[in-house]
Formats: structure tokens, C-alpha cells, sequence
């Protein structure tokens, strides 16, 4: 079984987002980018289910700029196969990115996708959902676990409240939650491997698919602000701030 | 414009989330409900009476009995054949089918909302609540989730909408339940809790949690929540995390215990209306933030709160 898994090259998780004095989005140049955290668990996901010998290929895609050939090449010295970076400088939303996917699932005819729930760039939480419309494919969404049983899959997924487990018809889509696993980090032979490894680069006209986007960003806001308040002396202190509002058993 | 709203329920009950959301709706126009699941009689009658919604849409079967998006989604989708908006509570269920919707009207969703500006404008949060994005859609139709401590809740009662049964329903064949385990709780859920009690890592252990955390909770009948760094140390379980990845909440009351506040902790919490932070670190982050800040040992300054309170 071949296992397609889509990456993101996003901001990196740990710098703080920085909103661009013209209110037109968050400075992204000369910081730090890495690949999306849940895509991360989604590549480990399907090299452990190529360790476990379910999976035959991994096969990870990208769509972005020329650099999101480094988050590709991070992907395949993991233990990713081959790669097809989808290359554009727009802003690619999550409906055209799902049928840019579309297109590659129909080529590439993977058992599973397994793409992050959501980029921490957008956190739209979307492409994986989008893409199972468009295949008619099941969705196993926020997993936290996924066990390959046959012809179908069993995906637990963390829901409000707790876990849900549904069983869904290969080939199927997954999206990763935090707790599925802890990615791996690369080697260094196998960040030295990787630069061999095939990476066939394409442009979203060779799907057929329009990436204008559908939703137009108006501007970008810091949040309000939320100022610090005061620190109290004690616990009676805060008892009796805390019963002047109201707050008591 | 006419809107329809999927109420979340949990087989018996309308759930709080749904009320945000029929308050976003009914700031676009006319608020049509959809009630699908499996024996929901009962749940669409209590859909019916909620203030301002006009009619309620049932589709009764056993395939929409566990909110599977691969049988739901379709029956939305041609429901919108006669509506302008569709619109979830952004919960994890909410997030699973809408975007499923979206894709089958081929159209660009957007995630979240915060605020309508407009016919067709929104704010969302963007890089976990660290930035604001205004947002203007140029689809025929519109596909929405909502944050549900963004809007106030709609009134369960003073409603007279009318029930329409919805026909149809047919297993799309490609995913079944398999079963849930779904804590449950003497508590108020945490993200409709006017008071959040929330230990991080600085507890240690899951006993100290049961014994520092949840007596004070208990004592002002509060919900219970963790950071992401005491549910990874296994203190908690999972959905009591409060953050970027996991619930974002709103209280009356929030308190921030042992918690140093990472942003990612920060992004889920930051809308509370009071926050009160207890951490021995004085340069803990989570004091940028608290309205009633104390620098102090947990261990014997919150067992006295829960005393004296």
C-alpha cells in the first residue's frame, strides 16, 4: 500500500507571530520556517506504518514556494520515499490545495492520506475533510490512533469529551492529532541520504486546478491586547478580590 | 439570507455549543435548523423553542446516528440547494463534517469566525489567536464555523420554529462506528463553564492534581482543565487540555495554576473575563496576562484558597 502525505512549510512553532505594521498579514521574512508540527506526526505515522509493513511507499507532497523543497527533503530524510512539490508563490487555500491532492491521489491511487488536522499558520482545519469530499473517500479526523486492519482502517480520534473509534474503507484520509506519536528526528546519514532521494516538481496548471483564491484578506490585526493586573500579597488578598466579584463555594 | 445551522446534540439534548451559533446565524438572516441523527424526536421539539429560529429541518435515521461526515455531508449539501449560509459550532465534531460540506458546494470555508462585519465579512483567528484576520468570501454561498465563546448564547426558549421532516438518509457504505469512551462527568463541560480551575506541570503528578486541583473546582463547581504539559506528562486525560490544540474557553472565572503560560496556552484561555494565576516563577508569562496575580508555592497556597474561599 502506498501512503501519499501532504506537508506544510509554516512559520516555525516556537517564534512568536509578528503582524506587519500595514495590517496585510504576519511577517514571515528571515524567520524561521519548518514543516506544519501535525504533518510532522503524519509523516512519522506512515514511516511507522511502513516499519510495521503495511505500507510499501511513502510518497510526500508539497504546495508552496521553491523552499518548501527543504520541508520536502525533511520529509524524506524521516524515512519519506519520494516527493512532488506542487511549486506557486500564491497563498494557496485549503479547497485548491484538496484538489491539487485530488489530482495526485487519482495518479498516485495511495491506501491512505495522512495529512496534519490543521496548520498552525491558518488553523483552518480543513484540506484533510476537503480532500475526502472530493475522493468520496472516509475520513478518520484527529487521530490518535490508527490500525490497519485489511481492507479498511480502525482510527480512534479524540473528540470532545474524550475518544471516538470508527472503522472507514480503504483507501481512506487521516488527520493527525498531537498524540498519535513523536516524530522521529533525521539522521544525519539520512539528511545526507535524502538529497538523493527523487523530487519531482510540478505547478498546480499541471492538475488542471485554479488557485485563485476564494477568500479575500481584508487585513491583519494584533488581538486586543490583554494588560496585566495586579499581583496580590496573599491568599486573603485573593479571597477577598476574589469574593468581591462574586466568586466564593 | 437564509442560514442553516447543524445543531449538535448528543441523542438526548440540544448541546450549548449550538446556541453561539444560531446567534452568528441570526446576524446574516433567517435561521433555519438542521437536527439529523437517529431517533431525535425529542431534540428537535427543544431545537424548536430556541429564541429566533424559524424552521427545523429533521432527518431521522440510523444512518446519522453517530455523525458520521460521510452520510451527513450529502444531506446537508442538498439541503444548501435552498439556503445561502451553512453553519457549525467550530468543535471537533463540528470541525469533521463542515469542511466535508464545503468541498461537495465547492466552496471556500471559513474557519472559526469571531465576528460578522458584513453580508460576507468575518474576523478568525489566525496563528493561534496571535493575529486577527478580516476576511471577505466571494463564494455564492457560505460555509462557517463559529467559535462559540465569540457569541453570546441564544435563548432555549420563546422559539416557535416549525419541524419539516427531511427525507432520505442512506449509509454512503465507507465508515461505521466502532464505539466511544466519552468521560463523564458530575461537572460543567469546559467550554461552557463560567469557572475553570486549570493545574500545568509545576503539580508533578496526577495525584497531586486530585488533591491540590480538584478540591478547589469542587468547592466553586468549577470545570477542570490542564496545559498541554500536564496532560503530555499523562496527569490528566486529553480533553482537558486548554489551548491552542485543544479547547479554547472563555469563563467568567479562570484559574491558572502551576501554569507558566506559553503562548500556545494562552491562545485558549486569553478571552476569559477574570484570570487569577498562582506560580512561584514571578516572571511567569501567565502574570502578563492575569487580572489577580499570586507569586506563591501551590502546594500550600492553593489548599488555603480552597480553605478560605
Amino acid at each position: 500500500m502506498k501512503i501519499l502525505v501532504p506537508v506544510k512549510r509554516v512559520l516555525d512553532y516556537n517564534v512568536k507571530p509578528r503582524v506587519k505594521s500595514d495590517g496585510t498579514g504576519v511577517d514571515l521574512a528571515n524567520v524561521k520556517m519548518s514543516m506544519n508540527p501535525f504533518d510532522e506526526i503524519g509523516v512519522e505515522e506512515a514511516i511507522r506504518l511502513k516499519e510495521k509493513g503495511v505500507a510499501t511507499e511513502i510518497v510526500a507532497v508539497s504546495v508552496g514556494p521553491a523552499k518548501a523543497q527543504e520541508t520536502l527533503r525533511t520529509a524524506l530524510a524521516m524515512g519519506a520515499d519520494r516527493a512532488i512539490l506542487v511549486q506557486t508563490d500564491d497563498a494557496v487555500e485549503p479547497l485548491a490545495i484538496a484538489k491539487i491532492l485530488k489530482a495526485i491521489a487519482d495518479a498516485e491511487a495511495p491506501g491512505l492520506v495522512i495529512l496534519g488536522k490543521q496548520a498552525i499558520d491558518d488553523d483552518n482545519n480543513q484540506t484533510g475533510q476537503m480532500l475526502a469530499a472530493l475522493t468520496g473517500w472516509a475520513q478518520g479526523t484527529f487521530a490518535s490512533a490508527v490500525a490497519v486492519d485489511g481492507d479498511s482502517v480502525n482510527v480512534t480520534r479524540e473528540v470532545d469529551g474524550g475518544l471516538e473509534t470508527v472503522k472507514l474503507k480503504l483507501p481512506a484520509i487521516v488527520t493527525t492529532d498531537l498524540r498519535l506519536n513523536e516524530p522521529r528526528y533525521a539522521s544525519l546519514p539520512n539528511i545526507m541520504k535524502a538529497k538523493s532521494k527523487p523530487l519531482d516538481t510540478k505547478t498546480p496548471a499541471d492538475y488542471g486546478v485554479d488557485t485563485a483564491p476564494r477568500v479575500k484578506v481584508v487585513k491583519v490585526s494584533e488581538p486586543a491586547a490583554r494588560s496585566a493586573g495586579i499581583k496580590v500579597a496573599d491568599v486573603d488578598e485573593l479571597v477577598a478580590k476574589l469574593k468581591a466579584m462574586g466568586v466564593h463555594s | 439570507m437564509k442560514t442553516l445551522v447543524w445543531v449538535e446534540h448528543d441523542g438526548s439534548a440540544v448541546k450549548d455549543a449550538t446556541l453561539a451559533v444560531v446567534t452568528a446565524a441570526s446576524k446574516l438572516g433567517e435561521v433555519h435548523l438542521l437536527v439529523a441523527g437517529a431517533g431525535v424526536d425529542g431534540v428537535a421539539k427543544e431545537a424548536a423553542a430556541i429564541a429566533g429560529v424559524g424552521k427545523v429541518h429533521v432527518a431521522d435515521s440510523a444512518a446519522f446516528g453517530h455523525n458520521l461526515p460521510e452520510n451527513i455531508a450529502p444531506l446537508i449539501a442538498d439541503l444548501m440547494g435552498s439556503h445561502d449560509a451553512f453553519l457549525a459550532p467550530a468543535t471537533t465534531t463540528g470541525k469533521n463534517i463542515a469542511p466535508r460540506v464545503a468541498a461537495l458546494l465547492d466552496v471556500m470555508q471559513i474557519s472559526e469566525i469571531l465576528s460578522v462585519e458584513g453580508e460576507k465579512s468575518f474576523t478568525r483567528p489566525i496563528y493561534a489567536g496571535n493575529a486577527i484576520a478580516t476576511v471577505e468570501s466571494s463564494d455564492a454561498k457560505l460555509v462557517l464555523t463559529v467559535r462559540g465563546t465569540a457569541f453570546d448564547k441564544a435563548a432555549t426558549s420563546g422559539g416557535s420554529g416549525s419541524i419539516e421532516a427531511v427525507g432520505g438518509g442512506s449509509d454512503a457504505g465507507i465508515s461505521s462506528f466502532v464505539g466511544a469512551e466519552i468521560a463523564k462527568q458530575d461537572r460543567p463541560e469546559l467550554t461552557s463553564a463560567k469557572i475553570i480551575v486549570s493545574g500545568g506541570r509545576a503539580l508533578g503528578s496526577s495525584e497531586k492534581y486530585e488533591e491540590v486541583i480538584v478540591p478547589l473546582a469542587d468547592k466553586l463547581g468549577a470545570a477542570l482543565g490542564a496545559s498541554r504539559a500536564a496532560v503530555d506528562a499523562g496527569y490528566v486525560p486529553n480533553d482537558y487540555q486548554v489551548g491552542q490544540t485543544g479547547k479554547i474557553v472563555a469563563p467568567q472565572v479562570y484559574f491558572a495554576i502551576g501554569i507558566s503560560g506559553a503562548i500556545q496556552h494562552l491562545a485558549g484561555m486569553k478571552d476569559s473575563k477574570t484570570i487569577v494565576a498562582i506560580n512561584k516563577d514571578e516572571d511567569a508569562p501567565i502574570f502578563q496576562v492575569a487580572d489577580f496575580g499570586l507569586v506563591a508555592d501551590l502546594f500550600s497556597a492553593v489548599p488555603e484558597l480552597t480553605g478560605k474561599i
